[in-house]
This record gives structure tokens, C-alpha cells and sequence, in this order.
């Protein structure tokens, strides 16, 4: 097995960093904003116990508002007019609009951003990683690495990171007005965030562990009703309703007092959490109090404190659960870098091909100790044809794999042309050589654009044309939509054998000067072999020019009008020559010619009669 | 309420749903009368101490601070923590009740939805995805049960708090309350509008979410063909079209959401400003205090949240309707395999067995006159159809894919009753027995193996939850799965995995071989395996198949002709219908449907097994 190059490229952070390209600013943008707001938001307050202290009491004008009292035509015109006061919040209130809405679309629209480009980043990517990469990981992973990790990941960019950029920014200023306001009570105040920042910390990190069990736990419940609804004839068959009954029941019961522990454990944390919050306002507005009677503090500052503390308390009682979903962003992050991190192929340039493929002396294997080809050797004539035959693990496919660079060689060489095909950009292989694998995939979309997939702009005639070839043009006509018709995971599920010769369609509209059949029409009947196989050589013979052609198959019928057959057992060539030669040569492809060509014992026997 | 609801009918009938379709949910909040008593009270103390906390801050203001005195400090400062103390207890026992409120009814629902699929016939399934049955069960009743409590919980604190505040703010200033009610209309207008907007661009963008996720799945399940097409740089171009679109509803639905909530944000603060105005000027007056005035402005900013509240909850209770709608739909389906009240006295129901009534089934099988058509479909697959299956004898039912081979066997599982006619089992007609005596009676296997989550013993168990270790070796020696067994690291307490996914193909068949000789049924029923599974196992499950089937009645759906030449009977099946019907010699002399499939199913055969070595 080659190994696949992976270095070091990106770090967590760094590529955090590179995804963030292109949203950093929309991030900083929205970060800006919402200070802004808690700035506004803080002079709300302000306004409010100015109003209560110097225009409604008779507290003298403190010194910082002075000018603008005397901008607004001194205390006395504000106290007869106190709609001023009123029109000032509301001009602030929209100033705050703004910045509010500001704050809010740009963090969603950072986030898109960001989305878009971590999904981009990734898919262009995996497209281009080798097929050993493919081959190695598993789908179901990738696909949950591409969307909930970066589910994940966004979701902590755009919530918990820039609200903690905001928070810290708060808890600063809020405790700079509250000390300013009045040192002692502000040092009161403060006292409590560690307590509260505490206990924030033991609870969310204990409650993503529940949260943890209880999802586990759920998705063994889901899994029973699963389980039993898809063996619904087993169940009943076996006649174990009230088996099944119980196993939900248990589980069901089970899951339920896990979960409802688990809300009474938060229920507690959040009810502990609002004695201490209110014990602390307590202890503020009775000290205050207590100041004020004594003079030390005006009623409007105490107003003007409370309201900062409890712009302060909140931020403080969320700190738990942003520390405590870093660590989740964290493993997604890793999770991410690791396919990131993968080398992809090296495409190069599509130019032409053409010459004789040849095998000098190849050997492959997919693990280490495990051969799967063994010093084989054969030339493809330009032109010619060539049968390969061989049973499940002869290595047939592995083959197809190697002449499409799919795969390189361990030992041995890979020619076309004359030249070493690790020497040809892979860009060229694939644009020159039409390889139809066994099972190829259909795309989810119309049956016309699936067959004209890899062509710049085919028109409905060209693809037409390929499907009659291919024998699936009735098949097609057949569908209410006809060539419209939305094929694969979210449209009409086509069989087996349609499948395979939509495959085929596809591969035969691009004309390519090579072409590889993989065991690609199994699924196909033996008269619709034949009849493709026909279709073929008579467009072949229209055009002129020879397409070279390696079918592989286990059917002897499909192989045995080629040029040349060879006959691969065990990762070994045994035998090889035209049919004639071979079925004359009494070995192994005669015996599964005749295998393949007689009649049922019983049949034979009873003709004879 | 009828309980039949036939199922063509059902779209029509549930539309008729009042209240939201929350009638429906009486059973299931009933049993919860007293969690339910404790959260309305609980929360309705809650919302009447959160209206009254701000009057607090109102005497201190006006009491201590502007008389400047100490007295009666003590008392409010006791009063004070005594109210919060009590809200912060009741107010854990709200939302605690609440917690347990919703997974009661989830697990309540959850077992009458799963326990009511374990009664419906297996017609039902075959109308019904498995996706959606499995939606109904986990997922709707979650959304029920929490939309349920929690909007119980919010709906009583927002109502009380919104009425509370409106009653405490006439009672201090009516027209100062008029100048905070103001804006509830507003507020009410805005939510609305965005209301519908959002519900619809969340939706938009989920759809587009999913396309992006099919497109991921597209680009990493079809590597390889995307790779020998050389179209990756199309895939490329086109998966960026997706993503693109996504930004742009997601931008758009940003801008939605930021607008809304700045308005609501706006509006409060407008209704503060007017406070402050007309409140400013009776304070002067010395019509009220500035302490009032206090609480009128907390008041200005509380009144908010009820009024976006009850927009979100009109908006959950009619998303909540479908849920309810079909959960209720599955509940009181009826099922088409029924027993007679008369056959339920005498062998009980699937839940309840009266084993000690149960006759021993010879397996003596008989169609008598038997016509069925599926309840989906419009014609007959059989009429009057007869056959007499003699205890011991061997039928085998064979045609092409899809050519509708399983019906017999459904017939005589009694996954399906006949449409008229009647199945006579040891003479009998099967209706009068119960469903359950007939199934423990029969073994089945399936044609892809369906094995349970959980150890390779308790799926054994499944056959005969009484069976000893050594019974479950002798099951698993008889069908030479005892190898299979033995390769698994802790032997017969071995996890399979879900479905069995730790095994192969041909392991998972071996094992419910096993299962089903453990039953030691009088009928057999095999749907034969058509996996590609490698000849070695194939000769074991050939065998296995063949100690079953000895000495007992069976019936084989068989795709391989080869593994059937020796039934006594051979159905064959083409579009859906018996077409022809004698023994493997008898059928390969008429050169009819069955010397074709013979004859093309050899070759293939030959050709699959063949090019191997010998």
C-alpha cells in the first residue's frame, strides 16, 4: 500500500485561521457593533438616574453632565421640559437600533461566510485526494467531519468566541462604571463573580457529560424501535411482542430517569444560581440603601449601579458553558485539520495519449503481505482488444485500477505509449482512458445530465446516441420524464443493470481512445451484453478509428470475441491467448467455457431420453 | 371518536382537529394531573412574585432613601429574602415538574406508540415506511411532549406577569400604564409579520442545508467515479452553486432575525422614553413617586417578552398539530390481522399468551378457495386458489425478482388474511386460532438476515428464551454454525453489532438459521438467500436448510432453482400470479416459464462460480 503523504500543514489554530479568511473582518465588525451597544446600553442608565436625581429631585447637575445640561438650556429649562430627556433616550434607542441590527446581521453574515469557505475549502479538497485516501477512511466519518464538525465549529465562531470577546469587554467596563460609581459597594458586587464564574464551570462541564449519556442513551432506545420496526416479520414471526415491549419498556423507563436526574441537577444549578444572583442584589440595594440614608450615595446612582450589575451577572452566569464547548470546538477542529492535512493528487496538465498499454512484470497489494497481482505481464496493442477473465480476488479489478492511475504499482512497471504512467499527469490517464467500474455512482441528478457528466456541453442528440448504444435508451423513454428524470439519492432509485449501463453511456459520450470495462455489465443480461458489445464494434467500425478495449468479466461470452484473453488466477496470469487458442489448449479457460456453456445435468439427461 | 380509521380516510379525518389537536393529549396529561397542578401553581407564584419584586425596590426608594431613616429596615430586608428565597424554591419546582411533565408523556406516548406497532398486521409496514413508523415513535412524541410542558410552563408565567403587571400599573398610574400598554399592539404586529418570514426562510435554508449535505455525500461516496470521469472540477463548480446559495438565504435570513430583534429592542426602549416623560411630569406634580416611577420603567422592559411569547407559542401549537395529528393517526390505526373475540378469550393476545390453551400444530396447511389482493393494490394476486399442503410436505414458490413470491408465505404467516377463502391450518380455519399460537409455532428466515442489536445468545434466545447453553450448541452444530460462533472473541455473549453488523452476510444467515430450529416449529418458512455469499458458506447454509426442512412442512421462497429440484411441489410465479404448478421433472418437460428460468439461472450461476479455481 502506498502511503499517503500527509504533513503537517495546518495546525488547530492556523487553520482556524485560514478559514477564517475573508470573515475575520465581518467578525471584527460585529464585535465592534455590539460593544458599541453595551456602551449605549450603559447610558440608558445614565440618563435615567440623572433624570430621577437632578430634574425630578434637586441633587445639583454632577460636573461630567454639566455641558450638556447647559447645551439643552440649563437644569431649570430641562425640568420644565422634560420631554427633552425623553426625546434624547428615543434618539439613543435608534442609534442603538442601528448598531443592535448591525451587531446581529453581521455575525450571521460572518458566519455564512465562514461557512462557505470551510465547505468549499473541504470538498474541493477531498475531490482531489487519492483514491488510497478514499479507500482507507470511511464514508459515514468524512461526511460527519464535513458537516457537524463544521457545524461545530462555526457555531463556537460566531456564538461562543465573539460573545466572549463581548462578555470580557463588558465585565471590564461594567466594573469600571460600578467602582467608579462606589468602591465599596462595586467591591461587594465583584465579590460574587468568582462564586457565580465557579459554579457556571462545574455545572455545564457536568451537564455536557449527562448530555452526553442521555444522547447515548436515547440512540439505544431509537435503535430498539429501529431494530424492531425494520424485523417487523421476525418479531412477528417469532411471535416476541411482549419481548420487545419489555426491552423498550426497560430502556424507555431507563432513559426517561436518567434525563429527568439530569433536569433536576440543572433545575438546582439554575435555581442555586438565581438565589446567589439575588442575594447579591440583596446585599447591593441594602447596603446602598444604607449609604444613601447616610448620604453617601443619591438614589438615582444606586438605580444606575443596579442596573450595571445586572448587565454584569448575566454575561458572568454563561461563562461555564463557552469554556466548557471550547473543548468540543477543539476535537471538531482536529478532526478537520486531519483531512486538511491529507496531500492531495497532483493533476497536471490534460494533453493526449495514445500507444500500446503494457504490463511489465507488475505486482500490487492493497496491504502490506497481502498480494493481490503477482509479476504480471501483457501488452494492449493500440487498438486491439483485450479479454481479461478471472473469478472473485483474481485481482481483475485491481487492473483496471492500475491502468487508470488510480493505484500505482509496488513493483513492476505501467506502460502507455512508451512512457511510465507514473510519468503521466493523471489529468491525462483519466481524460484519455474511460474506466466503467463495477458499481458507478449515479449522481443525483437528471438521467440526461448524468450521462452527459463529463462532457463540457453535450447535446440531447450526443446523449441519445450514447444511450442507444448503451441499450438503456427504451429504459429511459420509459420514466414519466424521460431524460429529465432525477436519477440517485434523491430521485427514482434506477436497478442494477440500469445502472450500470447509464454508467456506460457516460463513459462512452466522452470517446475516449481507451476504454475499460470493469466486470461493468454483471448486472446486465446476457442478450443485453451481447447487444452492447455490438453496438459497440459497429461504432467502432463507423468511426475508423480502433478504440483500445479491456473488458473484464466472469462471463465467458462478454471476453471471448477480443483480440487477446488472458486468464488471471490468484494475482497470476495462467493462460493467455485468442479464444480459439485457449478453448483448443484444453485448460483452465475450457473447462469454464464448457462450465459455462452446457445445460443443467438434469436437462441433458432428460434430453437424451 | 370512532376508533376504526381506515387508512385512505385518514388525511380527511384528523383535519377536523380542534384546539390544535391538544384534545388528543388528555390520556397522557391526565396520568400527570398532579405534576401538572404543580407547575401551573408553582409558576403562577412565580409570575405573581416577579410582578411584585419591583414594588421592593419602589418603598425602598421612597420609604428609606427619600425620608432617610433606617426604620423597618430589618423587617423589608427579611421580607425581601423571604420572597426571593420562595421564588427561587417554587420556581425549582416549576421547572423541575415541567422537566418531568415532558418525558412522562414522551415516555408514555413512546411506549403506546411502540406498543401499538407491535399489534398492527404487517400490511401496515408495507404501507409504511420504516423512517416514518420510527419519526412517529421518537420523534413527533418528543416534539409533543416538550412543546406540551414547556409552553404550559412560559404560557402561565408570561399570562400572569403580563396581567400582573397591567393590573399593579392601574393601580399606581392608569395613564402611565397606558403609556407602557402602547406598545404591546406593536410589539404584537412586528412579531407576527416576522414570525411568518422566518419560519419560512428557516425553512428555505434547511432545505438548501440538505442539498449542501447530499452534495457532500455526492463528492465523497462517488470519489472514485468522479475520479475515472475526470469531472471533479464540475462536481467543484457545482457544490460551490449550493454553497453559495446558502450564504445568500442565510445572509438574508440574518438580516430578518437583526431587523426583528432590534425593533422589538426599540420599541421597549420607546415605551421606557414615554415613561419617562409623562411619569417625569406627574412625579413633579407629586401625582406619584419616583419610586413608582421606578417600577413603571422595569415594567416598560418586562411586558415585552409575554407579547413575543405568545406569538412563538400560536406559531409552535400549529407546528405542534402535524405532530399531533400524526402520532394520533398512528395510535388508533386498527390493524387488518385481527383475532375474534372468541380466539383472544381462549389464547390471549400477543401480550398476554394463555399458552395453556394452545393445541399442538401438526402442520397440516390447506388454501381453500383463496382469493387475496394486497389492501394497496387493485388486483387479485391470487383467485381462487387451492392447494393442499399435507404435514412434511416441501413447496417451494420460485420466478423471477419481483415476480411476487412472497404472497403465499404472507398468507400462510398470516402476515395477511385472505380476501376471501379461507387457510385451514391441521384443518381449521386459521381464524379461529390466535396469530400468536400460529407464529410460535412457526420458524422463519429471513432472505437478508435480520439480526438484534445485543449478544449472539440473546438473538438465539430469541427462538426459545428457555433454551439452555447446550440446546443453543445443538441449534447452532445442527445448521454448523457453531465455527461461526467460536471465531467471536467472547463466544455466545459476543455483540453483533447493530442489525448484526459485526458479521458477514453469511454468518448473520447461519445464526438465524439457528434461531429459527431453536423454535422447533411445525412449519418452516424460508425466503432464501440471494447475497452473493462465498461457496463455502453456501454449501453450509444448504445444508442447514436441508436438516430444517426435514420431517417438517415448509415453505421456500427459492431463488437458486438449483437448491429446490427436490420439492415436492414447486410453485412458480410470474407477474404476480401462479402460473405454473408440479414437481422439478414435471415442470422442466411442460418447456414452460420454469425450463427458461432454469436453463438462464444455470448459466448464470456457472458463470459466477466459474473462473475461480476449481
Amino acid at each position: 500500500m502506498q502511503n499517503i503523504k500527509s504533513k503537517q500543514k495546518y495546525t488547530k489554530s492556523g487553520l482556524l485561521r485560514y478559514f477564517l479568511k475573508g470573515s475575520v473582518f465581518l467578525f471584527v465588525v460585529c464585535i465592534a457593533a455590539s460593544l458599541i451597544l453595551t456602551f449605549l446600553n450603559t447610558v440608558i442608565p445614565k440618563i435615567i438616574s440623572f433624570t430621577i436625581d437632578s430634574v425630578l429631585d434637586s441633587e445639583p447637575v454632577p460636573t461630567v453632565y454639566a455641558p450638556i445640561v447647559t447645551a439643552l438650556g440649563g437644569i431649570d429649562n430641562i425640568k420644565q421640559n422634560i420631554w427633552i430627556v425623553a426625546v434624547i433616550i428615543a434618539v439613543i434607542a435608534l442609534v442603538m437600533l442601528v448598531f443592535r441590527y448591525c451587531g446581529t446581521f453581521f455575525n450571521a453574515h460572518a458566519n455564512q461566510v465562514l461557512m462557505k469557505r470551510m465547505r468549499n475549502e473541504l470538498f474541493g479538497h477531498i475531490q482531489r485526494l487519492p483514491m488510497s485516501w478514499h479507500s482507507q477512511n470511511n464514508t459515514g466519518d468524512i461526511i460527519q467531519r464535513c458537516t457537524s464538525d463544521a457545524d461545530t465549529i462555526s457555531n463556537f465562531v460566531s456564538n461562543q468566541l465573539v460573545s466572549l470577546v463581548r462578555i470580557m469587554l463588558m465585565l471590564v467596563l461594567s466594573l469600571v462604571f460600578m467602582f467608579t460609581a462606589n468602591v465599596k459597594l462595586a467591591a461587594i458586587a465583584s465579590s460574587f463573580i468568582p462564586v457565580l464564574v465557579g459554579a457556571s464551570l462545574i455545572y455545564f462541564f457536568r451537564a455536557h457529560k449527562g448530555f452526553k449519556v442521555c444522547d447515548e442513551q436515547e440512540g439505544v432506545l431509537s435503535t430498539y424501535a429501529q431494530e424492531n420496526l425494520t424485523g417487523v416479520r421476525v418479531v412477528r414471526a417469532f411471535g416476541k411482542e411482549r419481548y420487545e415491549r419489555d426491552k423498550f419498556e426497560k430502556q424507555n423507563v431507563y432513559y426517561t430517569n436518567l434525563w429527568v436526574r439530569l433536569e433536576k441537577f440543572m433545575a438546582l444549578y439554575w435555581s442555586l444560581s438565581d438565589f446567589i444572583a439575588a442575594v447579591q442584589l440583596m446585599f447591593i440595594i441594602v447596603i446602598g440603601t444604607v449609604y444613601c440614608v447616610r448620604g453617601e450615595l443619591t438614589a438615582g446612582k444606586l438605580v444606575e449601579f443596579v442596573s450595571y450589575n445586572a448587565m454584569m451577572i448575566g454575561p458572568v452566569r454563561q461563562l461555564g458553558r463557552i469554556i466548557s464547548n471550547l473543548s468540543k470546538a477543539s476535537v471538531s477542529l482536529g478532526r478537520i485539520a486531519e483531512v486538511m492535512n491529507a496531500e492531495e493528487e497532483t493533476y497536471g496538465e490534460a494533453g493526449p495519449l495514445s500507444g500500446d498499454i503494457v504490463f511489465d512484470n507488475v505486482s500490487f497489494e492493497y496491504e502490506t503481505g497481502k498480494p493481490v497481482l503477482d509479476g504480471v505481464s501483457f501488452t494492449v496493442p493500440q487498438g486491439s482488444t483485450l479479454g481479461i477473465i478471472g473469478g472473485t480476488g483474481s485481482g481483475k479489478s485491481t487492473v483496471a485500477e492500475l491502468m487508470d492511475g488510480l493505484y500505482y504499482a509496488n513493483g513492476g512497471t505501467v506502460t502507455v505509449g512508451g512512457k511510465d504512467i507514473r510519468d503521466i499527469p493523471p489529468a491525462t490517464l483519466r481524460k484519455n482512458i474511460g474506466l466503467l467500474l463495477q458499481e458507478g455512482y449515479v449522481y443525483s441528478r437528471t438521467i440526461a445530465q448524468n450521462i452527459g457528466m463529463a462532457e463540457e456541453t453535450p447535446s440531447l442528440d450526443e446523449i441519445k446516441t450514447a444511450a442507444k448504444t448503451a441499450c438503456v435508451d427504451g429504459n429511459i423513454e420509459e420514466f414519466a420524464n424521460g431524460y429529465d428524470t432525477v436519477v440517485g439519492e434523491r430521485g427514482v432509485t434506477l436497478s442494477g443493470g440500469q445502472r450500470q449501463r447509464v454508467a456506460i453511456a457516460r463513459t462512452l459520450i466522452r470517446d475516449t481512445p481507451y476504454i475499460i470495462f470493469d466486470d461493468s455489465l454483471s448486472a446486465v443480461d446476457s442478450d443485453t451484453d451481447s447487444q452492447i458489445r455490438k453496438n459497440l464494434r459497429e461504432r467502432e467500425s463507423a468511426d475508423g478509428n480502433g478504440v483500445t478495449t479491456v473488458i473484464i468479466s466472469h462471463r465467458i461470452t462478454t471476453v471471448m470475441h477480443a483480440d487477446n484473453i488472458i486468464v488471471l488466477d490468484g494475482g497470476k496470469v495462467i493462460e493467455s491467448g485468442p479464444h480459439e487458442k485457449l478453448v483448443a489448449s484444453n485448460g483452465m479457460y475450457k473447462r469454464i467455457y464448457d462450465l459455462q456453456m452446457s445445460l443443467p445435468d438434469d436437462i441433458k439427461e432428460e434430453a437424451r431420453i | 371518536m370512532t376508533k376504526k380509521i381506515k387508512n385512505n380516510k385518514k388525511a380527511e379525518k384528523t383535519k377536523g382537529l380542534k384546539f390544535f389537536g391538544l384534545g388528543k393529549l388528555k390520556p397522557y396529561i391526565k396520568t400527570y394531573k398532579g405534576i401538572f397542578a404543580t407547575i401551573i401553581i408553582a409558576t403562577l407564584a412565580v409570575g405573581v412574585i416577579n410582578v411584585i419584586t419591583p414594588l421592593f425596590q419602589r418603598y425602598a426608594i421612597d420609604n428609606f432613601i427619600a425620608n432617610r431613616t433606617l426604620d423597618g429596615l430589618a423587617v423589608f430586608i427579611m421580607l425581601y429574602v423571604l420572597v426571593v428565597a420562595a421564588s427561587v424554591v417554587i420556581d425549582f419546582f416549576g421547572s423541575y415538574g415541567c422537566c418531568r411533565l415532558e418525558m412522562f408523556m414522551l415516555r408514555d406516548m413512546r411506549r403506546t406508540a411502540f406498543n401499538h406497532l407491535q399489534t398492527l398486521s404487517v400490511s401496515y409496514y408495507n404501507m409504511h415506511s420504516v423512517g416514518k413508523l420510527h419519526a412517529r415513535v421518537m420523534s413527533d412524541t418528543s416534539v409533543i411532549g416538550s412543546t406540551v410542558a414547556w409552553d404550559t410552563y412560559q404560557g402561565v408565567w408570561n399570562i400572569v406577569y403580563a396581567l400582573g403587571t397591567a393590573v399593579v400599573m392601574f393601580i399606581l398610574d392608569p395613564i402611565l400604564a397606558l403609556c407602557v400598554l402602547v406598545i404591546v399592539p406593536i410589539v404584537a404586529l412586528v412579531s407576527v409579520y416576522f414570525q411568518r418570514k422566518l419560519t419560512k426562510l428557516h425553512r428555505e435554508t434547511r432545505e438548501i442545508n440538505s442539498e449542501i449535505t447530499g452534495g457532500f455525500n455526492e463528492g465523497i461516496t462517488g470519489a472514485a467515479t468522479s475520479k475515472t470521469l475526470a469531472v471533479e472540477d464540475k462536481l467543484d463548480a457545482d457544490f460551490r452553486k449550493k454553497t453559495d446559495a446558502m450564504k445568500k438565504k442565510g445572509s438574508k435570513l440574518g438580516h430578518h432575525r437583526a431587523l426583528f430583534f432590534s425593533l422589538i429592542a426599540f420599541a421597549a426602549s420607546i415605551a421606557l422614553a414615554l415613561v419617562l416623560y409623562y411619569g417625569g411630569i406627574i412625579t413633579q406634580k407629586g401625582v406619584i413617586e419616583i419610586g413608582t416611577l421606578s417600577v413603571f420603567m422595569t415594567y416598560a422592559q418586562g411586558i415585552v417578552e409575554p407579547v413575543q411569547w405568545s406569538v412563538d407559542a400560536i406559531a409552535d401549537l400549529i407546528s405542534v398539530k402535524v405532530n399531533i395529528e400524526r402520532f394520533t393517526a398512528l395510535t388508533e390505526s386498527a390493524s387488518d390481522v385481527k383475532d375474534t373475540p372468541e380466539a383472544v378469550e381462549k389464547y390471549g393476545d400477543c401480550f398476554n399468551e394463555k399458552r395453556e390453551n394452545w393445541e399442538k400444530l401438526v402442520g397440516d396447511v390447506e388454501f381453500d378457495d383463496v382469493s387475496f389482493k394486497y389492501p394497496d393494490g387493485d388486483e387479485y394476486v391470487l383467485e381462487h386458489f387451492d392447494l393442499k399442503v399435507p404435514q412434511g410436505t416441501n413447496v417451494a414458490i420460485v420466478g423471477e425478482t419481483g415476480a411476487g413470491k412472497s404472497t403465499l408465505v404472507n398468507l400462510v404467516c398470516r402476515f395477511f388474511e385472505p380476501t376471501s377463502g379461507r387457510l385451514l391450518i391441521d384443518g381449521k380455519d386459521a381464524r379461529e386460532r390466535s396469530v400468536q399460537w400460529l407464529h410460535s409455532n412457526i420458524g422463519y428466515v429471513l432472505q437478508t438476515p435480520h439480526l438484534f442489536s445485543g449478544t449472539v445468545r440473546e438473538n438465539l434466545l430469541y427462538g426459545n428464551e428457555n433454551a439452555t447453553d447446550e440446546q443453543l450448541y445443538a441449534a447452532l452444530d445442527s445448521v454448523n454454525a457453531r465455527s461461526v460462533v467460536e471465531r467471536m472473541d467472547k463466544g455466545l455473549d459476543s455483540e453483533v453489532g447493530e442489525g448484526g453488523n459485526t458479521l458477514s452476510t453469511g454468518e448473520k444467515q447461519l445464526l438465524s438459521f439457528a434461531r429459527a430450529i431453536l423454535v422447533n416449529p411445525a412449519i418452516f418458512v424460508l425466503d432464501e438467500a440471494t447475497s452473493s455469499i462465498d461457496t463455502l458458506t453456501e454449501k453450509l447454509i444448504q445444508n442447514a436448510i436441508e436438516k430444517l426442512m426435514d420431517g417438517r412442512t415448509s415453505f421456500v421462497i427459492a431463488h437458486r432453482l438449483s437448491t429446490i429440484r427436490s420439492a415436492d411441489v414447486i410453485l412458480v410465479v410470474d407477474g404476480g400470479k401462479i402460473v405454473e404448478r408440479g414437481s422439478h421433472e414435471e415442470l422442466l418437460k411442460s418447456r414452460g416459464v420454469y425450463y427458461n428460468l432454469y436453463i438462464k439461472q444455470f448459466r448464470e450461476e456457472q458463470s459466477m462460480t466459474s473462473g475461480a479455481r476449481e
